[in-house]
Formats: C-alpha cells, structure tokens, sequence
C-alpha cells in the first residue's frame, strides 16, 4: 500500500517534471532557417543568438540546445527547451561546399560532420514534445525529406506547427505549403526580418498546451 | 553511359524486414541504377533509409534523391478518409504508388507535385 502510494506520488511528480521540460525542436531542411528562427526566439527571450547563420547549407551540424527559453503572450507564460537540429538531407556533396568558395579540405569535414548531423536530428525525434517544421516558402513544399519529417512526427503523435519561413521574399508561396500539408497549422514568418513572428508566439501556446 | 532503371516488384520486398529492405534498396542505387518500387515506404522506412545512406555517404557516393507518389493517399484531415486509407494499407499493405530513388551523383534533382514527378539528371555522374 506504501509502496503504492510512493509510486502514485514518483508518477505526479515525474509528469509535473516532464511538463516543466518541454523539449521543442526545431526541424527542416536545410537552409529553411531553422537558426535564424531558434535566434529570433532566443533574442527576444533571452536577449543572446543560439548558432551560427550561413548561405552554406548545413551550417549547423550538431543538436544546438538552450534551457528554459520562457515566452510571453497575453499575459500567460511558456516555458520550453530549445532544441535547434541539423538540417535533415538525403545527399550530401563536398563538391556542393567547394562551390560555395570552402576549400576541399574543409569541405569533406564539413559532408562528414553533415552525415553525422542528419543522423543525430532523425535520432532526436523520439525526444520531442512538440516540433517546429520550417519550410522555406520559396521552395517546392512536397520535397520527400519535409514528407518523412511530418510522416515520422505524425507517426509519433508529436504536435507539428509548420512555418513557411521568408515570408519577406517575393518568390514566397504559403498557399502551396498549405495545399500539400492541409493537416497541419502553417504559418508565414520572416525570421530574419521578424514578420508575423507576434502570431507565431501566441500559436506557440496552442501548440504546447 | 546509359541509365538503367530497375523495377522492383512489391513480392520482392514485402517479405523483407525494414533493414533488410533499405539495404536492398541501397545497394541496387550504389550500383548507379534508378530504382522504381512498387509501392511505397513507411515514414519510419523513409527515416531509417535517410539515416543508412548518411552512413553510408563517401567521396564516391554522395546520397540519394527519393520521392513517392500514392495517388490514393490523400491529405485528408477528414477521419473516414483516414480511416478508408487505413483500411485499403490493411488489404494491400504498401502496395499502391511508386517510389523512386535515384543516386544523387545521377538524379540531380526530383521535382514532385500533385500530379505529376520531375527528373532532372546530372551530366557529371553519367
């Protein structure tokens, strides 16, 4: 019977801990902004960026984490850990970064450490509470790798809010991310120039309840 | 040097267990060859499949590009189509719609739609 009762009081206890540490990722493709959005949200609530931005895909390459991110909306609070992930890839070239002015050297560290990014994101989702998909509004949404996030996540019944991120650009198509994901909230953001992004807090609360 | 697209029918690979599928699938694409699959993978397949050519990516393989095309499958948010899709998985299994993967340093890039799939090649790899 005590023992029960301990149990009973370990089960509140963990679940009350667990809610006090909502993991919310960030996931995509890369190049989407997922750091710029994770920077946005850690700029305005923390007043520090969380990685490094770049027009070379795959800039991060490691799980990126910030605690206790609490955001603010009409009067109600959210607090959440920030989990930025690598962007999630089917191919990866060394050749692609030469390219992009990256010596050859540093290129195929670069596509190794990329390899091992992806692997580590697609590990990372079985410990989500609740994901951010960023899509880049410009580009064709029924890419097969925004397909297998949002299949996985579905598959394991984690609350998704997708963003077409560079709402900004003229190319930006929002009614084509909705079309293809008519499941799912979308939201339009600049998260570089901070459009939209009031809204995006407020959906923040519905997503997380 | 041509392309050549190898058909593989849903028997040859709806006995296989997920790894053994990817596997199969993997090393047909490792050949240079386009796969055309009848049927399509699982989400969880797709994941797995992502994560075993980012294993086995070097100086020679770069990836894959993969799309699949389930003309039956619809965005629905409605719960009996949910539950029609379902029931039709149940019957059939996996078998209705295509899934292409094609070696990256060959298939440059598919471009997919509602209705329809876009391959563009590389010159390089060919």
């Amino acid at each position: 019977m005590i023992k029960r009762f301990k149990d009973f009081l370990a089960g509140i206890f963990l679940a009350f801990k667990n809610k006090k540490h909502i993991k919310l990722g960030i996931y995509g493709p890369p190049n989407a902004g997922k750091t710029r959005l994770a920077n946005r949200i850690c700029q305005d609530w923390l007043g520090e960026e969380m990685g490094k931005v770049s027009p070379i895909p795959h800039e991060t390459r490691e799980i990126q984490q910030k605690e206790k991110v609490t955001v603010q909306s009409n009067g109600k609070k959210l607090s959440f850990n920030l989990i930025d992930t690598p962007g999630i890839a089917t191919r990866i070239d060394y050749e692609e970064f030469i390219k992009k002015g990256i010596d050859k050297k540093e290129a195929q560290t670069r596509a190794k450490e990329a390899t091992k990014g992806v692997i580590e994101a697609i590990k990372w989702l079985d410990n989500m509470d609740a994901v951010l998909v960023v899509l880049d509004s410009t580009k064709n949404p029924y890419d097969q790798v925004n397909i297998t996030i949002i299949g996985n996540l579905a598959a394991r019944n984690i609350p998704v809010m997708i963003l077409g991120n560079k709402v900004d650009l003229k190319k930006a198509n929002l009614k084509k991310i909705e079309s293809a994901f008519p499941q799912y909230k979308v939201l339009g953001i600049s998260a570089e120039y901070g459009d939209n992004v009031e809204q995006f807090y407020k959906e923040l609360f519905k997503l997380v309840k | 040097m041509p392309l050549t697209i190898q058909y593989v029918p849903f028997e040859e690979v709806s006995d296989l267990d997920s790894e053994r599928k990817i596997q199969k699938l993997i090393r047909i694409v490792k050949q240079n060859k386009l796969v055309l699959m009848e049927g399509t993978l699982t989400s969880q397949e797709e994941a797995d499949l992502i994560e075993e050519t980012m294993e086995t990516i070097d100086s020679k393989f770069k990836g894959v590009e993969i799309t699949s095309f389930n003309p039956t499958e619809k965005n629905s948010r409605q719960i009996q189509d949910k539950l029609k899709q379902k029931f039709m998985e149940m019957i059939w299994g996996r078998r209705r719609g295509l899934t292409i993967i094609g070696p990256a340093n060959i298939v440059r890039e598919i471009r997919k739609d509602p209705n329809r799939i876009q391959l563009f090649l590389s010159s390089r790899g060919r």
